[in-house]
């Protein structure tokens, strides 16, 4: 595999020509904050929290979606990108209604984790404060919209590593809800084998395992790569 | 009634024929999964809208998950999952039409049919829809009533026609 060579925030830095610029980052141990992004699962670009600037680009640029390029000037922590940063994260909490003090997840959650990391002391946006059901009709696990991210991971996770898609995504905006089947009760959905990939991908409180009360939640989510890692050994 | 769309006759004889045409499309496309879309236009095209049986069996016969189906069919605005109502009335919230007061006219006919943009009335008359861009700019406002466009849409004027659908008999 051919070698690029770039800098990151002025760091001289080699990659693997198709590693991202999170995967090089992170090999030189840069940080860079992610959300939708779960090793072992495919790249959706969809939460903006890993945008970098890129000299010579006028756009930002998600981290977990762009490959190394030979000569790349990469800055990840601008004061530009703070501030995007922390906006994006004060709208995830103003769509949903997050409260930390009786989440299961209470933490061991990324949401809550990112907040921290980013500096947010308060929300600058009104909170939409939907309307949104909680699903315990599974028998084992049980899903609380008021908490979901729309990240997709359970989705992509459901899908590429245990190759069912129970879910997905209905409708659009702020009126986007996640869906098993049919938009029928997960407990309900066929296509469910009950394997508890989704909760082990899903970086909130929203799926949650039945039993488990606020702040006992605690899942490994690093355990998805460990799956697919040991199943392309295999192959 | 002198306007019956196609889907105000569901004989057994009409099902079996639209049945027949969407088996026809989906063969068409091979049943790729990627022709979903199309699938699913005709199939609102002959039915007038989706339901959760058309869209479980059209799931089966493409080989994709119900969910992803269900994703797609809610995604679009075109696609509906409920009745929609014996008359249409779309109103082009586009930029060209924004600019020239769609909004008001859009408020005006929600004030005049008690309907929220996106709805039917209870009695099945009318559907109060919205749109972004018909491709008809240049006579901005536009509102199709019925598949027919009106340009330079005024606002009592089209409260007027509103009026007259909901009070057919
Ligand atoms: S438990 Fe497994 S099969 Fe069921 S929805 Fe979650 S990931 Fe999919
Ligand atoms: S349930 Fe969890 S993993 Fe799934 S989209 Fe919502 S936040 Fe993401
Ligand atoms: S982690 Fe890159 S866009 Fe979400
Ligand atoms: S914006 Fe209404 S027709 Fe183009």
């Amino acid at each position: 595999m051919a070698a690029r060579t770039l800098t990151i925030n002025g760091t001289l830095i080699s990659a693997r020509s198709n590693e991202t610029v999170l995967e090089a980052a992170r090999e030189a141990g840069i940080s860079i904050p992610t959300l939708c992004h779960l090793d072992g699962l495919s790249e959706v670009g969809a939460c903006r929290l890993c945008l970098v600037e890129i000299a010579g680009s006028p756009k930002l640029q998600p981290a977990c979606h762009t490959t190394v390029t030979e000569g790349m000037e990469v800055q990840t922590d601008t004061p530009r990108l703070k501030a995007h940063r922390r906006a994006i994260v004060e709208l995830l909490f103003a769509e949903r209604n997050h409260i930390c003090a009786v989440c299961v997840a209470s933490g061991h959650c990324e949401l809550q984790q990112l907040a921290v990391e980013v500096g947010m002391s308060h929300v600058r946006y009104e909170y939409l404060s939907p309307d949104c059901s909680v699903d315990i009709s599974h028998a084992r696990f049980g899903i609380d919209h008021n908490r979901c991210v729309l990240c997709t991971r359970c989705v992509r996770a459901c899908d590429e590593v245990e190759g069912v898609h129970t879910w997905d995504i209905a409708g659009r905006g702020t009126n986007a809800r996640l869906i098993t089947d049919l938009n029928v009760p997960w407990g309900e959905a066929t296509s469910c084998t009950s394997c508890g990939k989704c909760l082990l991908a899903c970086p909130t409180g929203a799926i949650f395992s039945r039993g488990s009360t606020v702040a006992e939640l605690e899942r490994d989510a690093s355990r998805i790569a460990t799956i697919v890692a040991a199943r392309n050994e295999r192959w | 009634m002198a306007t019956a769309s196609p889907r105000e006759v569901p004989t057994d004889q009409a099902n079996d024929k639209r049945l027949k045409i969407l088996e026809a499309t989906m063969k068409r496309h091979q049943y790729r999964a990627d022709a979903l879309i199309e699938v699913l236009h005709k199939a609102q095209e002959l039915y007038g809208h989706l339901t959760e049986d058309r869209l479980l069996a059209i799931a089966h016969s493409l080989h994709l998950p119900p969910s992803r189906v269900y994703g797609v069919a809610t995604f679009y605005h075109f696609f509906s999952l409920t009745p929609q109502g014996e008359h249409s009335c779309t109103v082009c919230l586009g930029t060209a039409c924004y600019v020239k007061g769609a909004m008001e006219l859009l408020a005006a006919l929600e004030a005049e049919s008690g309907l929220r943009a996106g709805s039917t009335s209870a009695d099945r008359k009318l559907s109060l829809l919205t749109a972004r861009c018909l491709g008809a700019c240049g006579i901005a406002p536009a509102v199709i009533v019925d598949g027919n466009v009106t340009g330079h849409a005024d606002p009592e004027v089209m409260r007027a026609r509103v009026r007259a659908l909901l009070d057919e008999e």
